[in-house]
């Protein structure tokens, strides 16, 4: 178990360097902890990150990394409508979810299947298990930006 | 003493297991208790109690496994070649792999159906289907050997397959894809499905004393996908169900557009009655092409034969001969218990297991209770044939299989569980996870009249951190349960080749008392056999050379061979002298593009050589079988063209002409 901790804590201190580099917009706040607590938060989710700051206008440099990720690891299965396809359709998505499940989500997805009642649920109409498609913390953040442009669309 | 010491190493490497474990919530370490080891533990020189047949996925072949070990004993060549078994390499073999496209060398073996006798096992023969190129296969469990293929016309895919009535007197064959007939033109748009495209299920007949698979009859049907197949048995016998799914009858996307409607289907078909249409002549006589292929144990030689006639039934014409009970989302296992009274459906998507009574349905026949038709086929109302649905069970049933007790075990794929539930109450009594996505599962004699009910295999469609990593690519997994408690219990992991699909587990004493040891020489009648090492020979017939040779501990006859040229085509018919069991020879040739043999006792194998270059070519046995087995090699000299270097073979004699021999030979000539 310590070891465990020992080797998170080596990623979150490299991911904290890494962010230095290339510092995101003021207003665009991440924050990542390692998260032991028992208790679960269905706002959240479970995973790396706690606190994300999403700026009130849309970052359209984020979108297009977004776009890009889009294209290649979810639009097999999700449209950008209310329609399912083989998971469901993305409208509206950032409106029913929090920023932090969604990056914790789809980054964390197997554990998240497991454990969090909303996915559990989606599960049930799906019948697909979300495949974890290793989608890394900046493109989690892109993606989610991505959403929240589709969702400004009338 | 020795005992102690078992049981405390098991201890502590069990304790160990657990605390490794803790840190994972998810570990397989928390299901596993402490008797495991020693339950799954067969000591080195025992056998196990049963026989496994695994089908081996996408590698085309099937394995036998032996249980509780999970010991692999043999993989059974069947639909792809196999170089460690010379399996469509030797000339003898070729033929078993040819089809109406040719000589096909890998497909995709979904199911496994041991043959049966009064609804039990009789350890005959084990049947296996290739769901690309659609064929059906029958293996001997004398030998382990593929006796027969039989391709299928009109179908493809054929994934609703091999599954064979109570007295295996049919073989079934469901088509997976829907596809126009084979006399009818294939050419015409796909969007034209819904008019164009047919469902086919072949019925195969299998001749009591050896087997021998015809063609009987095919079923013409709606165009959509058939999925499993099961025939009823006791009082369903004559009855054979086939779960349906795309009966929305989509063509593209069918992950999203065949899960449109709350209920398919499963098709009932009542298959003493086809046979009364055939017999009164109602059946259309269609051309099409399909290959035969049969192995023949006494010349050890495979022989393909194209056949071109099959006799079509007509489900919309003939009535009285299939029905439709509605089953709730896709159905995809679709199995009948011990008594042949219950069918139960398991739609991929839903989020209960229907159970139907064979009796029900009989009624709801009898009073034409049906809901419309489905060109031409009457659908039964499905709450008139239900018996009753197992609630909550899980997320994702696949299929089904039954103990001695009265109880149901259902893999769910979705939800990577076993759940154990009551025929009678439908009452969820048991449920244990599996690593990771449970597809098939099996319980020793699970689909018979009399099942075992000792232990069950679930065969997993993913693998992740179950064993050692070897790249991207890993080795899939069964596991073993002891369900012999009121709480299933897993032993074991043993992986497995290919993708486990079906598999059956039959016990060893049906099979192993029958295994054949060795081919007998005096019974040996290939065409190029040499019985005796008095027998070889080299003989040329144009530019075509057969070798006939022996092998036998420790050398080949003959092991010297000149006068072969370039441009020459040569076969090596090697017989295998030896008369003892586990005695193969292996016979290989530098260079040979084409292959190598393995001869077992008795046998004779042929390998197709065609020198291409000039030189000295040297042969050697390339299986282990004696302290010399090392010296077990020869040469072949290939000459050029147009060489007057005479055929000649030896053995043992060949020898470098010594001091004074060649004065001594002058004398003999001068002598003349």
């Amino acid at each position: 178990m310590k070891k465990t901790l020992s080797i998170m804590m080596t990623l979150i201190m490299l991911y904290a360097c890494g962010g230095q580099e290339a510092a995101p917009p003021s207003s665009n706040t991440i924050n990542i902890e390692a998260n032991s607590s028992a208790s679960y938060d269905p706002q959240r989710g479970e995973g790396k990150f706690t606190k994300v700051n999403i700026a009130p206008a849309i970052d359209e440099k984020l979108v297009q990394a977004g776009t890009k990720v889009y294209a290649v690891k979810c639009s097999a299965c999700h449209k950008l409508t209310d329609e399912k396809l083989v998971g469901p359709g993305w409208k509206g998505v950032t409106q029913r979810f929090k920023p932090e499940w969604i990056m914790n989500f789809v980054t964390n997805t197997e554990a998240m299947l497991n454990k969090d009642p909303k996915a559990q649920a989606q599960l049930e109409i799906c019948l697909v298990r979300m495949p974890n498609q290793n989608v890394s913390d900046d493109d989690a953040r892109n993606i989610y930006e991505f959403m929240r442009k589709n969702d400004l669309k009338k | 003493m020795k005992n102690l010491n078992f049981k405390h190493w098991l201890f502590i490497s069990i304790a160990f297991v657990f605390l490794l474990g803790s840190c994972k919530p998810k570990n397989a370490s928390n299901t596993i208790s402490a008797d495991a080891a020693a339950k799954a533990y067969v000591a080195p020189g025992k056998y196990d109690e049963f026989y496994n047949f695994v089908s081996g996925g996408f590698s085309g072949q099937m394995s036998a496994y032996g249980l509780p070990s999970g010991r692999l004993l043999r993989v059974i060549p069947v639909f792809s070649v196999d170089p460690e078994k010379g399996y469509g390499f030797s000339e003898e073999t070729k033929p078993m792999l040819n089809t109406s496209h040719g000589f096909v060398p890998w497909d995709d073996l979904h199911h496994v159906q041991l043959s049966k006798t009064n609804g039990d096992y009789d350890g005959k023969w084990v049947f296996g289907n290739a769901n690309n190129t659609p064929r059906v296969a029958r293996i001997d469990l004398k030998t382990f050997r593929t006796a027969e293929i039989i391709e299928l016309p009109n179908s493809a895919g054929n994934h609703s397959s091999p599954f064979l009535t109570e007295n295996t007197e049919y073989v079934v064959a469901g088509t997976r894809f829907s596809v126009p007939p084979d006399d009818a033109n294939g050419d015409v748009p796909i969007n034209t499905y819904k008019k164009n495209f047919k469902g086919t299920l072949s019925f195969i007949s299998v001749k009591k004393e050896d087997g021998k698979m015809e063609l009987a009859f095919q079923i013409q049907c709606p165009g959509f996908n058939f999925d499993l197949s099961r025939a009823g048995k006791g009082v369903s016998h004559g009855w054979f169900f086939f779960s349906c799914y795309n009966t929305e009858q989509a063509n593209t996307l069918l992950e999203v557009n065949s899960s449109q409607k709350d209920k398919d289907f499963i098709l009932a078909v009542n298959w003493k009655k086809a046979e009364e249409y055939l017999k009164a002549g109602k059946g259309r006589k269609q051309t099409v092409r399909y290959a035969h292929n049969t192995y023949n144990e006494s010349t050890h030689t495979a022989t393909s034969e194209i056949k071109t006639e099959v006799i079509v039934l007509d489900s919309k014409e003939l009535k009285d001969l299939c029905y439709f009970i509605p089953c709730p989302k896709s159905p995809h296992g679709c199995d009948v218990s011990p008594t042949g009274e219950y069918i139960v459906g398991s739609g991929k998507l839903a989020a209960i297991i229907p159970v139907f009574g064979f009796n029900k349905m009989l009624k709801t026949i009898q009073a034409k209770d049906f809901i419309g038709n489905f060109e031409g086929i009457p659908v039964l109302k499905y709450e008139s044939v239900l018996y009753g649905e197992v609630k909550k069970p899980g997320l994702g049933p696949l299929h089904t299989e039954f103990d001695n007790k009265g109880n149901a075990y259902t893999s769910f794929f979705v939800s990577s569980e076993v759940v154990k539930w009551n025929i009678k109450d439908l009452k969820v009594l048991d449920r244990v996870p599996t690593y990771y996505s449970v597809g098939h599962l099996t319980v020793a004699g699970g689909d018979t009249k009399t099942p075992n009910g000792k232990y069950l295999v679930a065969y997993n469609k993913i693998t992740k951190d179950r064993y050692l990593p070897t790249g991207p690519e890993l080795s899939q997994s069964a596991q073993l349960y002891d369900i012999s408690g009121d709480k299933m219990q897993l032993i074991l992991d043993f992986p497995t080749i290919g993708e486990p699909h079906y598999a059956q587990i039959a016990p060893a004493d049906l099979i192993k008392n029958n295994s054949t040891k060795f081919y007998k020489l005096d019974e040996n009648k290939h065409k190029y056999a040499s019985i005796g090492e008095g027998t070889t020979k080299v003989v040329r017939e144009g530019k075509t050379v057969h070798i006939y040779m022996t092998a036998i501990r420790s050398h080949f006859s003959p092991d010297n061979i000149e006068g072969i040229k370039l441009g020459d085509e040569v076969y090596f018919h090697v017989t295998n002298l030896e008369q003892d069991w586990d005695v193969p020879h292996g016979f290989g040739i530098k260079g040979a593009a084409n292959a190598e043999l393995l001869i077992m006792p008795g046998e004779t194998q042929t390998l197709k050589w065609t020198p291409d270059r000039v030189g000295m070519v040297p042969i050697y046995c390339t299986d282990f079988c004696s302290a010399l087995h090392q010296e077990m090699q020869g040469y072949v000299r290939v000459s050029p063209a147009g060489s007057n270097v005479p055929l000649t073979f030896s053995l043992g004699t060949n020898m470098p002409k010594v001091d004074g021999e060649e004065k001594v030979e002058e004398k003999e000539k001068n002598k003349k």
